[in-house]
C-alpha cells in the first residue's frame, strides 16, 4: 500500500467483531457481508481481522478477543454489537485480561441504533457499515488510559423516611455504617402510617410498621433528621456534601419529653391535610400521630396564634420541662456522605380532577386514603365507618377502581395497589357495617403471593363485581329509589347494559403519583425523570435501584407505584448496593477529563467561567489556565470553546470526533461515501 | 375586536332576547358584531342526518359568505392565525359550522360536491379559512374575567343560578377551547364573575331533548324533568342558558311538564348574556326580559332590578351552618374565596 | 441507488439525556429513517461547530444536535451553551449559503425515545426535500477526488 493515510499508523492492527445478538442484529443486518466488508475494505485503515459472532458477550465471545489479542497482537479492538450503556465494561475487560489497556476498544452500536430501528435490510447493513467505519476510525485515536480512582466516604445519605426509606437506613446501619434518614414531615413513617390493615394478610400496619420506627429513631449508627429537607447536594459519588435545612421545630428536643401536653393545652385546631388526609384535626403544636418517631412535636408556624398575632403562649406556659422555644431558626447543616438513597415516594392522585366524580363537592365520595383513615382506629372516627356527618353507618358502599390510573386523560400507567387495596376496603366493610359493597373494576390485577387467594375469599364473602369504568358519580335522582343517594352511573361490560346503581358511600381508588416536586428532586440530585415524572433506574429489570448517576440510588415508589413488600425489598436492595460501595473502599471512574496544554494556552480565560464545576483555575502568574481533575467531570464544553485548541477531553478529542464523522461519512474510503455503500 | 356574526334563525324569533342582550353586552364590552350579510339556515340538527349534500351546502354556504366577507378583506375579523372569526351565539349552529368546517377540510371527495353545489351559487368555501367560535367562549377567551369584572356595576349578589351548557357546545369535542367535555366550568366562573351565588349542577351537561317533544314527547317531558328537577334541589332561582334549543324546551315545555308529572317547577331560564347585562347596570326591559315564558320577575326582585323590588326584603346571606361531622375536601374555589 | 435522494444525516448526541433516548427507541422498537448516523459525546456543550462543519463539507446533508432538555443538563447548564452555538452556528451558515434547515436541534430525555425518533424521521423528510448539499463537489454522481487513490484502493 502506498496510501500515505496508513503510513502515520502503520503499526495500528485493529480486530473488528460483529455480533449477531442471536437474530436481534443478524436477523436485519447482513452481518456476514459488513464482516466481509469491514475484512477487505477498511484494510487500509489498519483492520487486520474481523469475526462475526453469534453472542459477542458470551464468554466465548470474549475469549474469541482475549484470543486474538494475544495471537494476533491486536492494538485496537472495535466491537460492533449493542449499546455502549449496556456491553462496554464487558469488551474492555476482556481487552484488560489480555494485556490490552481497556480504553483501546470502542464499542458501536448496531443492535439499539441499526437492527432494532430500521427494517430495510440493505439500508441496515448500509449503516452498520457506516458505523463501524466510524468507530474503526475513533479508536485509532483512542489513548491508553488509567480509570481515577475515588474513595467512598463510608456514611450514607438516605431521602425519605416511609417504609422503603426505614428500611434502607436499617440495613446500612445494623452493618456498622453512619446513615443520615432525612424526613420532610415531624415524625418518619410515611403512607404506611396511615393505613389501619395492609393486604393481603390483613396484619395492623402500625403493628408491624412501629417497631421498625422505634428502631430507627434508636439506633446508634443513625442520625434521625425529621422536619428537614435536603436544599444541596454538591460532589460526586463517594464524596458528596450535601446541605440540609433542618426546619425550626420551635421545641427544644433536649428538654421535651413528648408528654404531649402541649397539644392538649394548644388552642388552634387545623384541619390535618397530611396525616388525616384531610378527614381530621390536629393542633398547631403537633405530632401527627402518637406513635410518631421522633416523639417531639414542631409548631407549625403559619397555624400558630403566637406567630401569626403575638400572643397565645399557651404551650410554652403548659410546658413542664420548658422545652418551647418561639425563637428557633431554620438550621443549615452539612454532612459528608458517600452515596445518597432516595425513598421519596407517591402523592395520591387528586381525585379533584376528574370533576365528574364528584369529589369534594359530593360530601360522601371519598378518597382511597380518607378511607384508611375512616377504617383506622386511631382515625378521627375511631375505626367507625361513617357517612360525612359523622354518625351514620352506610348500607351500601361503591368502590371505584383506577381512578387517575389507566386512563389516557390522566395517567396512563396501572397503580400497581389499587386492586387489592380495593378488595381490602370491601372485606373491612363487609366485616365491619354489613353493607353491601361494590367493586367497580376494569381488570382485576392480583399478581402476587397470596393476592388472588384474598380476591377469592372476598368473592365468597359476597362482595358485588361490576366490570367496567363509572361513567358518572352524581346526585341527581332519576329513578325511583335513587333519592338522597349517590348514583353510580357504569356500563356494565359483562351483562352489556347501563347501570345505574344508588349507594350511601363511595371510595374512590385514586391512583399514585409521583412528588408533585420530584422533577426539581431529580434536578438537585443530579438524576433523570420519566415523562410521568417518576425516577428512572439505570435499567429498568437489571439494575433497579441504581440510577445513571453514580452513587445515587432509589428505592419503593419514587420510581413507580409498588405495594410494601416491594418498597422493602427495594430499600434492601438500595442497602446492599450501598455497602458494596462502602465496602470496597474505592470506585474506579471513566477517566473522561478535559486538560489543558500549556504551551498551547494563550490565556484568554474564556474556558473559566464555562464550567459549571469551577475546575478551571487560572494562574495569574503564567498567564494559563490549567484544570483541576478532582473537580473536573468531562462535559467537553472548554474543549470545544477553546480557541486555540489547547484544551482536550480524553475520550472525546477533537481527533477522535472529526475521525469518527469522517469514518461515518466513509471519507477514510476516500469521499466514495454512497458508492461504497451502494448495493449494486 | 371585531367579529364575524351569524345570529341563526332562533335568534330572529324566539330566542330574541338573547340577540338583544348579546348586542348589548357587545356594547359595552367593547367588541363589535359584523352580521353575516345574507346569511341562511344552517339546517338545525336533524338535517344533517338526513340529507348530508344538501346540509353540507346549506352550512358550506354561511361559511362561503364567511369567507368572502370577512377573510379576503377581513380587517379586523382575523384570528391570531389569519382564519376569519365567525361568532356564532346558538350551541347548534356552533356545532352545525365547526362541524361542517372539519369534515371538508378532512373529506376531500365532500369538499368537491360541496363546492361544485355551491359554485351553482357563485360561492367558494376553503376549509380552514372560517374559525367558528362559540359566543361564551370567545367572551371568556378573548375577553377574559377581568374585563367583564370591570364592567360589572350591580352584581348579582344572592341569586342563585344553575348554570346550563347543554350537549352541543361541548361534544363532541371538535375544538379544545372549554376546559373539559364532561364538566365544565366556564359559565361557573363568569357567572360569579358577575357576583351570582353559583349552585352545583351535575346535569349540566346533559341532553334537553332537542326536538325530541316533537317526536316523542314524553321522552323530551322527562329529559327536561330531570334538569329542573336537579336545579331545584339545588335550590336555584335561575337556570342560565348557552343555547336557544335548551332555552325553549326548558322555558316553553316547563308547564306541559308540571301537567305530566304533577310537578310544580317555577324556573325562570335566562341567557348568560341577560344575566351579564344585569350586572352591567343595563336595564331588563333593554336585555329582552319579559319575553320569556317562565317570568323572571321573582328573580329580578330577589337582585333588587325589578320595580317591585321595593317592597321586597333585601336577601340576607344565609348564616353559615355550624360544622359538624368530618371536614370536606378543600377545593381550589373555595381557597380563591378565603384568599 | 434508487431514484429518491436518500440524504445522510450526522446526529450529535449527548451520553446523558439523547443518546439514551436512541438506545431506548431501540429497545422499544420504534422504526425511523435509516439515514441518521449517530456521535456520542458526554454532554452537547462539547460540540465544537467545526465538527458541523466538518460534517457538511465531508458530505453530510444536514447535521442534528441533540441535548438534555433545558435545565436538565448532566452538568448542569452545559445544553444553554450548545443552544447559543447553535443559534450562531445557524446564522453562520445561512451566510455560506447553506439552508438552515440542514441543522437542527432537538432536546430529548432520555425517557423520550419515541419524540427522538420521530425527529430524525421528521428531519430526514425535511432535509430529503432540501435535496443534496454537494458542498465541495460531493453528489450523486460520485464525483470523486482523488480518483487515482480511488482506483488504487479498488485494486487492493
Amino acid at each position: 500500500m502506498s496510501d500515505e493515510l496508513n503510513l502515520e499508523n502503520a503499526e495500528e492492527r485493529i480486530g473488528v467483531y460483529i455480533c449477531h445478538c442471536g437474530t436481534n442484529i443478524a436477523g436485519t443486518v447482513d452481518v456476514a457481508e459488513v464482516r466481509e466488508w469491514a475484512e477487505k475494505r477498511l484494510k487500509s485503515r489498519g483492520v487486520v481481522l474481523a469475526r462475526d459472532y453469534k453472542f459477542m458477550c458470551s464468554s466465548l465471545g470474549q475469549e474469541l478477543i482475549e484470543k486474538d489479542i494475544t495471537e494476533n497482537r491486536l492494538t485496537r479492538v472495535v466491537v460492533a454489537a449493542c449499546s455502549p450503556h449496556l456491553h462496554e465494561n464487558t469488551f474492555r475487560t476482556a481487552c484488560k485480561r489480555a494485556g490490552l489497556n481497556p480504553y483501546l476498544c470502542e464499542l458501536v452500536s448496531i443492535r439499539e441504533q441499526v437492527s432494532w430501528v430500521h427494517t430495510d435490510k440493505h439500508a441496515a447493513t448500509d449503516k452498520a457499515k457506516a458505523v463501524l467505519s466510524g468507530g474503526v476510525e475513533r479508536v485509532r485515536h483512542h489513548q491508553p488510559l488509567e480509570p481515577l480512582r475515588v474513595p467512598i466516604h463510608p456514611a450514607t445519605l438516605v431521602v425519605g423516611g416511609g417504609i422503603a426509606g426505614i428500611q434502607t437506613a436499617l440495613e446500612i446501619a445494623d452493618a456498622g455504617r453512619r446513615v443520615y434518614l432525612v424526613e420532610r414531615e415531624p415524625s418518619i413513617g410515611g403512607h404506611m402510617s396511615q393505613f389501619d390493615k395492609t393486604f393481603p394478610t390483613l396484619d395492623c400496619s402500625a403493628c408491624i410498621l412501629t417497631p421498625k420506627m422505634v428502631s430507627a429513631g434508636m439506633h446508634p449508627n443513625i442520625t434521625l433528621m425529621t422536619w428537614s429537607e435536603v436544599t444541596k447536594v454538591d460532589g460526586y459519588v463517594g464524596n458528596f456534601a450535601v446541605t440540609i435545612k433542618q426546619k425550626a421545630r420551635c421545641v427544644k428536643t433536649d428538654l421535651c419529653t413528648g408528654c404531649g401536653i402541649c397539644q392538649e393545652k394548644c388552642p388552634k385546631k387545623v384541619i390535618d391535610e397530611v396525616y388525616e388526609a384531610g378527614l381530621g384535626y390536629r393542633k398547631a403544636v403537633y405530632t401527627p400521630f402518637p406513635q410518631a418517631v421522633p416523639k417531639f412535636p414542631v409548631i407549625d408556624k403559619p397555624n400558630c396564634t403566637y406567630f401569626q398575632k403575638g400572643t397565645c403562649k399557651a404551650c410554652e406556659k403548659f410546658c413542664p420541662t420548658n422545652a418551647i422555644d418561639f425563637n428557633q431558626q431554620d438550621e443549615l447543616i452539612t454532612v459528608e456522605v458517600g452515596n445518597i438513597v432516595l425513598a421519596t415516594g407517591y402523592d395520591l392522585f387528586d381525585a379533584r380532577r376528574i370533576p365528574h366524580y364528584g369529589y369534594g363537592r359530593l360530601a360522601n365520595v371519598f378518597t382511597s386514603l380518607e378511607f384508611e383513615r375512616l377504617t383506622n382506629a386511631a382515625g378521627p372516627t375511631n375505626g367507625n365507618i361513617v357517612l360525612r356527618d359523622g354518625k351514620t353507618t352506610p348500607k351500601v358502599v361503591g368502590i371505584v377502581h383506577c381512578v387517575g390510573s389507566r386512563d389516557r386523560n390522566y395517567n396512563n400507567y396501572c397503580s400497581a395497589i389499587c386492586c387489592m387495596q380495593s378488595l381490602k376496603f370491601a372485606h373491612l366493610v363487609k366485616e365491619r357495617t354489613g353493607a353491601t359493597v361494590y367493586n367497580f373494576y376494569i381488570d382485576m390485577r392480583t399478581a402476587a403471593k397470596a393476592y388472588d387467594e384474598f380476591y377469592q375469599r372476598v368473592l365468597e364473602e359476597g362482595t358485588l363485581f361490576v366490570r367496567g369504568r363509572v361513567a358518572e358519580v352524581t346526585d341527581a335522582a332519576r329513578l325511583p329509589g335513587e333519592e338522597g343517594k349517590l348514583i353510580i352511573q357504569v356500563e356494565d361490560t359483562l351483562a352489556g347494559k347501563q347501570r345505574r346503581i344508588p349507594v350511601d358511600m363511595v371510595v374512590l381508588s385514586a391512583g399514585l403519583q409521583s412528588r408533585h416536586d420530584s422533577k426539581e428532586v431529580a434536578k438537585l440530585f443530579g438524576i433523570s425523570c420519566s415523562a410521568d415524572a417518576w425516577f428512572i433506574e439505570k435499567h429498568p429489570k437489571l439494575d433497579p435501584v441504581s440510577t445513571m448517576t453514580d452513587g445515587v440510588f432509589i428505592a419503593g415508589c419514587c420510581t413507580g407505584p409498588k405495594d410494601i413488600p416491594n418498597s422493602v425489598s427495594q430499600g434492601a436492595a438500595a442497602a446492599a448496593r450501598v455497602l458494596t460501595y462502602i465496602d470496597r473502599g474505592e470506585i474506579t471512574l471513566e477517566p473522561v477529563r478535559a486538560s489543558i496544554n500549556e504551551m498551547k494556552c494563550s490565556g484568554c480565560r474564556i474556558c473559566n467561567n464555562l464550567c459549571p464545576f469551577n475546575a478551571i483555575l487560572f494562574h495569574a502568574d503564567r498567564m494559563v489556565s490549567e484544570v483541576n481533575a478532582a473537580l473536573c467531570q468531562g462535559c467537553g464544553t472548554c474543549v470545544a470553546a477553546c480557541p486555540a485548541g489547547a484544551i482536550s477531553g480524553t475520550g472525546f478529542s477533537n481527533e477522535q470526533i472529526m475521525s469518527q464523522i469522517e469514518g461515518l461519512l466513509l471519507l477514510n474510503l476516500n469521499g466514495a461515501r454512497e458508492k461504497e455503500l451502494a448495493y449494486a | 375586536m371585531k367579529y364575524g356574526y351569524y345570529p341563526g334563525c332562533s335568534l330572529e324569533r324566539n330566542a330574541a332576547a338573547y340577540d338583544i342582550s348579546t348586542r348589548a353586552v357587545a356594547r359595552t364590552l367593547g367588541f363589535e358584531l359584523d352580521e353575516l350579510d345574507d346569511w341562511n339556515c344552517c339546517g338545525a340538527t336533524e338535517y344533517i342526518a338526513i340529507n348530508k349534500l344538501a346540509a353540507y351546502s346549506l352550512i358550506g354556504r354561511n361559511l362561503a359568505l364567511a369567507q368572502q366577507q370577512f377573510h379576503a378583506n377581513g380587517n379586523g375579523h382575523l384570528a391570531a392565525d389569519g382564519r376569519a372569526q365567525l361568532i356564532a351565539p346558538c350551541s347548534a349552529c356552533f356545532l352545525n359550522l365547526r362541524k361542517a368546517d372539519r369534515y371538508l377540510q378532512e373529506d376531500a371527495k365532500l369538499r368537491d360536491t360541496t363546492n361544485e353545489a355551491l359554485a351553482a351559487g357563485g360561492l367558494h368555501y376553503d376549509p380552514g379559512t372560517v374559525f367558528v367560535r362559540h359566543l361564551l367562549e370567545m367572551i371568556v377567551n378573548d375577553v377574559g374575567y377581568d374585563e367583564v369584572k370591570r364592567h360589572v356595576t350591580k352584581p348579582l349578589n344572592g341569586l342563585r343560578v344553575a348554570s346550563y351548557y347543554g350537549c352541543l357546545l361541548v361534544r363532541p369535542r371538535l375544538g379544545g377551547e372549554l376546559s373539559d367535555a364532561e364538566y365544565p366550568t366556564e359559565l361557573e366562573s363568569l357567572t360569579k364573575t358577575l357576583g351570582a351565588e353559583v349552585v352545583d349542577f351535575p346535569l349540566k351537561t346533559h341532553c334537553c331533548g332537542g326536538h325530541m317533544t316533537q317526536i316523542s314527547a314524553e321522552v323530551a317531558y322527562e329529559l327536561i324533568r330531570r334538569l329542573l328537577q336537579n336545579a331545584t334541589e339545588y335550590r336555584a332561582d335561575v337556570i342560565v342558558t348557552i343555547c336557544p334549543m335548551c332555552q325553549l324546551n326548558l322555558d316553553a315545555y316547563q308547564t306541559r311538564v308540571n301537567q305530566h308529572f304533577g310537578t310544580n317547577f317555577n324556573l325562570p331560564i335566562l341567557y348568560f348574556t341577560q344575566l351579564m347585562g344585569l350586572a352591567f347596570g343595563l336595564e331588563p326591559k333593554t336585555l329582552g326580559f319579559g319575553k320569556e315564558i317562565v317570568s323572571a320577575e321573582n328573580a329580578l326582585i330577589k337582585i333588587q332590578r325589578s320595580p317591585e323590588s321595593a317592597a321586597a326584603p333585601a336577601p340576607s346571606r344565609p348564616r353559615k351552618k355550624k360544622e359538624e361531622g368530618l371536614p370536606m375536601p378543600r377545593m381550589p374555589e373555595d381557597e380563591e374565596v378565603t384568599a | 441507488m434508487s431514484e429518491t435522494f436518500e440524504p445522510v444525516i450526522i446526529g450529535f448526541t449527548c451520553n446523558w439525556c439523547s443518546y439514551r433516548a436512541a438506545d431506548l427507541a431501540g429497545t422499544a422498537r420504534v422504526k425511523y429513517a435509516p439515514n441518521v448516523r449517530l456521535i456520542r459525546m458526554m454532554c452537547s456543550g462539547r460540540l465544537d461547530p467545526t465538527f458541523v462543519m466538518k460534517a457538511l463539507s465531508g458530505g453530510a446533508d444536514g447535521v442534528l444536535i441533540t441535548g438534555c432538555h433545558p435545565g436538565e443538563c448532566h452538568y448542569i447548564e452545559q445544553n444553554y451553551k450548545a443552544l447559543r452555538r447553535f443559534i450562531l452556528l445557524k446564522r453562520t451558515l445561512t451566510q455560506m449559503g447553506i439552508e438552515p434547515g440542514r441543522i437542527k436541534l432537538v432536546w430529548a430525555s432520555a425517557a423520550e425515545g419515541v419524540k427522538l425518533a420521530e425527529e430524525i424521521s421528521k428531519m430526514v423528510e425535511e432535509v430529503r426535500a432540501l435535496g443534496p448539499l454537494n458542498w465541495n463537489g460531493h453528489d450523486q454522481t460520485f464525483e470523486v477526488f482523488e480518483t487515482s487513490k480511488v482506483s488504487e484502493l479498488e485494486a487492493a
